[in-house]
């Protein structure tokens, strides 16, 4: 079977399963739908980290962001935000089937626009900062954004916001957003699939591997920059509008914002699965979601001091990842060999025989 | 005959040491200038000034008569003027063939483009230049994992690749084994008389440089102290004083 | 908010109030900011667990006051506690990550204050607490400001303490011998400098200060397992605003942060003085930025 049969198996069995997952574990539809946002955490954390070396803290700002416009535009198309979020619980606010399936659509697609446009305002500031610096920066902004959205009472400060209630069975509604969650997923990966093969994908790596010279050669380096994180705030838009929906509710810190927690994830997984490559953030994605189900379940109380230690052991022995360390151990599967031929001519003369 | 490059006056102090003092030189086009002076003359500190990599204190730099010393570094390079680097700058963890179709010239690059893959004409002559400095059976090597000296040869194609009006190269033919130096001037010539490119190379190697370069610029303590053609430098009392010294008078008593 | 500027302007004293108490935390931060520019500086290790190991020496000076030991006595104890603590640190995590990528250091960092956060939790709990030490309250001004005696002692203290560690650094063997790898570790090493011991002295220096910062913290404010990151961050902030080696810098730094919190915190309400923190980072990045772009530079 040649090399492009056996991918093309890979892509139809991995779509398959990802179809049939949910009527063959019913139970665990919901954890399988995180994992879809998960992979889409790593895939779109790596553009900026892994492919152009920007190691990035605060992606999770457009998730939260998303979430939050997406549910504006949803509640603000048939009511008033602020009495709606002022009057929770007070009074229930009805919506229609028609109503919920419009205002959802709409905030999904607000959502990601409205990141694109976050992502190249903030990119304007903060792309002068290198390394560290721009590691902090951006954590930092992440942070204040968190803190500045629960104290605005316009859209339900520290309380949060409650999301219109999905017009159907419990059952429906989880194959519904297990099954939106898995498009925009694959949609990602397609898209990131199809962006590293041009030349998007040379010019993020000359800047991860020496900016300097990329910028000295002529490289518009800021748009590059730009445009990766645009792309990445689209599709993190869209998730964070997608699953405020499906948790129901949206807590600034908790669910919009989770900055030291989900933000910093993003940036084990794609450690774990090898930075800078296509499937290394999905493998290092579904490893780290199951590790982290693992734990939760049968380390309770010290979950969190277990995946604190693996970020340790991570970082300091293993950073090149899995995809990584396949690559350092069959380097002619990724390409990566002496040629025989000397020169062009013969290696035509070589192939015409 | 146009100038490529006018320095004109520039100064460039780091803390209280002035590198570059009132330099004046012009770099004719589509000859071999060379720039050469003792350690510490200030010769990379022009170089990094004409490139955009610090702002100067003061003076002007001309570029084809366009002024540039205000000029963001990416913008410089994108009019066709590229400097190598003495330690060997490349894109470490490509492979040779992407750090070569990276450095296409940039300057016709869009936003459209970004999304498109490289024609297949690009790949071809990348692969012609890589053959033209030897590296063609390992084009599929990561870069980083090639020898000091292939990476130099490698980074030169690179420059190639991007169509440069005016080349700078520092220290061309530094950490090279003696024995690869005569093909590495033999390209470098190579360059400046098939593809026409005007360079600009500091050298410590005397031979080099005085077989290469059609004119020569010396530095010394930050100031130019003499200019002229290789014979004429190496007959200069100036130059021989500050620089060439011992060498060239045990030479004569051969 | 605007009622809480009137009252400032109204009454003045409250401005003094504001101005006192951001000093006193500030020159806490100050030390904090100064024990992360020496690992900075030294090791090029840019420690996110600044903060938790502050937390950390202030929950050992509180435990011992629950024992019965006074904390301004604590204090000596959090320090070589911590001392120890750094040392241990460095020998198992920080050493392998001296020389690569300024990511790693950041991040490793980060696991590290995740673990000491998380286990402080689940020894002590996340309610706040704070080290009973029994100062009288002074008060001035007809009783218009009060000054806790107990936060001016800690001013004193961190001063006393600043000033040790700064003479340590230039005038004892070992304190030349820091600076000098700091400079250049290829050349200390080859004149017979131990790089490795004097790396994980000057960490474990660094936890010891932070102990000591703690302590003062725990006495003067509140400690908490989950405020750590919120110090480091501060201590990040000073030492951006600042520069590394600019000691009066850190100072100063440090005590106009603790004065922007303290008003802040007045004026927008408690609920956005962390923002105050944050927002004051960003500003500072942002500042360097506009300030490297003016020599063609970016902020590294």
């Amino acid at each position: 079977m040649s090399l492009s049969q056996q991918k093309l198996l890979l892509y139809g069995g991995l779509l398959i399963a990802g179809i049939v997952a949910p009527f063959v574990f019913p139970n665990y539809t919901f954890q399988i739908t995180v994992l879809w946002v998960m992979i889409l955490f790593a895939l779109t954390w790596d553009i900026l980290g892994g492919q152009m070396g920007y190691n990035s803290l605060g992606n999770i700002f457009f998730f939260g962001a998303g979430m939050y416009v997406c549910a504006i535009v949803q509640i603000g198309l048939y009511y008033d935000v602020g009495q709606y979020t002022a009057s929770y619980g007070a009074v229930k606010v009805e919506f229609t089937s028609e109503q919920y399936y419009t205002g959802l659509f709409l905030g999904i697609a607000a959502a990601g626009l409205s990141s694109v446009v976050f992502a190249v305002i903030f990119g304007w500031v903060v792309f002068g900062l290198r390394g560290p610096y721009f590691a902090i920066g951006t954590l930092g902004f992440t942070l204040a954004a968190g803190e500045l959205v629960g104290a605005w009472e316009y859209v339900g400060g520290g309380g949060g916001i409650a999301l219109p209630v999905y017009p159907g069975e419990p059952d429906d509604r989880s194959l519904f957003f297990y099954t939106i969650s898995f498009v925009l997923a694959i949609s990602t990966f397609a898209f990131l699939r199809w962006l590293y093969s041009g030349r998007f994908g040379l010019a993020a790596n000359a800047i991860r591997d020496d900016e300097e010279k990329a910028e000295g050669m002529g490289i518009h380096t800021m748009r590059y920059k730009t445009v990766g994180w645009a792309i990445a705030a689209f599709f993190l838009g869209m998730s964070g509008a997608v699953f405020g929906n499906m948790i129901g509710f949206i807590e600034p810190l908790e669910v919009a914002f989770p900055t030291v927690t989900f933000g910093i994830f993003m940036v084990i997984m794609c450690l774990l699965g090898g930075k800078g490559t296509l499937w290394g953030p999905v493998v290092g994605a579904t490893l780290f979601h199951t590790f982290k189900e693992v734990t939760w379940t049968y380390l309770l109380g010290w979950q969190w001091v277990a995946l604190g230690a693996l970020i340790i052991i991570l970082v300091v022995f293993f950073q090149q990842g899995i995809m990584g360390w396949a690559q350092d151990k069959w380097p002619e599967r990724f390409g990566i060999a002496v040629e025989r031929a000397d020169t062009a001519e013969v290696a035509d003369q070589e192939a015409a025989q | 005959m146009t100038e490529m490059i006018e320095v004109r006056g520039v100064s460039k102090a780091f803390g209280g040491i002035l590198a570059n003092d009132t330099i004046n030189l012009d770099v004719p086009e589509g000859r071999v200038t060379g720039l050469i002076g003792p350690n510490g003359s200030g010769k990379t500190t022009l170089f990094n000034s004409i490139v955009g990599y610090h702002p100067i204190d003061e003076g002007s730099i001309k570029f084809k008569g366009l002024e540039i010393s205000d000029m963001h570094v990416q913008e410089i390079a994108r009019l066709g003027l590229l400097r190598t680097f003495q330690q060997t700058r490349i894109y470490s963890k490509m492979n040779c063939v992407d750090n070569m179709l990276i450095s296409v010239p940039h300057r016709t690059e869009t936003y459209r483009t970004m999304f498109q893959e490289y024609p297949a004409e690009l790949t071809e002559k990348a692969e012609r230049l890589l053959e033209f400095v030897g590296l063609y059976s390992k084009r599929r090597l990561i870069s980083g994992d090639l020898s000091f000296g292939q990476q130099k040869l490698l980074e030169f194609a690179m420059a190639l690749m991007n169509e440069p009006k005016l080349l700078l190269l520092d220290e061309p033919t530094a950490g090279i084994n003696p024995t690869l130096i005569n093909g590495l001037i033999d390209r470098l010539q190579h360059a400046a008389t098939e593809l026409g490119v005007t360079l600009f190379v500091i050298e410590h190697n005397m031979p080099v440089i005085m077989n290469l370069a059609d004119n020569i610029f010396c530095l010394s303590n930050g100031k130019l102290l003499a200019h002229g053609t290789p014979n004429e430098i190496k007959n200069d009392e100036r130059v021989i004083n500050a620089y060439l010294g011992a060498h060239f008078e045990a030479e004569d008593e051969d | 908010m605007l009622d809480n500027i009137s009252l400032l302007i109204q009454a003045p004293l409250l401005n003094v109030q504001l101005l006192l108490d951001g000093l006193f935390v500030g020159s806490i931060f100050a030390l904090a900011a100064y024990g992360l520019a020496l690992v900075w500086g030294v090791m090029n290790v840019k420690n996110l667990a600044q903060g938790d190991f502050v937390m950390m020496g202030g929950y050992i000076a509180w435990l011992l006051s629950t024992w019965g030991l006074h904390p301004i006595f604590g204090l000596p104890v959090a320090m070589v506690i911590m001392f120890g603590f750094g040392w241990v640190v460095y020998i198992t995590i920080i050493c392998r990550i001296i020389n690569r990528d300024l990511f790693t250091s950041l991040l490793a960092t980060f696991g590290l204050a995740l673990v000491i956060s998380q286990l402080l939790n689940l020894a002590f709990g996340p309610e706040v607490q704070v080290a009973i030490s029994g100062f009288a309250i002074n008060s001035f001004f007809d009783g218009m400001v009060t000054v806790a005696n107990i936060k001016f002692i800690a001013l004193v203290l961190a001063s006393i303490l600043a000033a040790m560690v700064v003479s340590f650094m230039k005038l004892s063997r070992m304190g030349q011998a820091i600076r000098a790898t700091a400079q250049d570790p290829r050349a200390a090493k080859v004149m017979g400098i131990d790089t490795e011991r004097i790396y994980a002295f000057t960490f474990a220096l660094n936890a010891a200060i932070c102990g000591a910062a703690g302590a003062l913290i725990s006495m003067i404010w509140v400690i908490q397992p989950f405020f750590g990151i919120a110090y480091s961050i501060r201590a990040f902030v000073i030492v951006t605003a600042a520069g590394l080696g600019n000691l009066p810098g850190v100072i100063i730094a440090g005590l106009g942060l603790g004065g922007a919190e303290l008003y802040a915190g007045f004026v927008f309400g408690a609920e956005l003085q962390q923002f105050t923190v944050v927002g004051l980072l960003v500003a500072v990045l942002v500042w360097r930025q506009i300030q490297q772009r003016r020599h063609r530079q970016a902020v590294q």
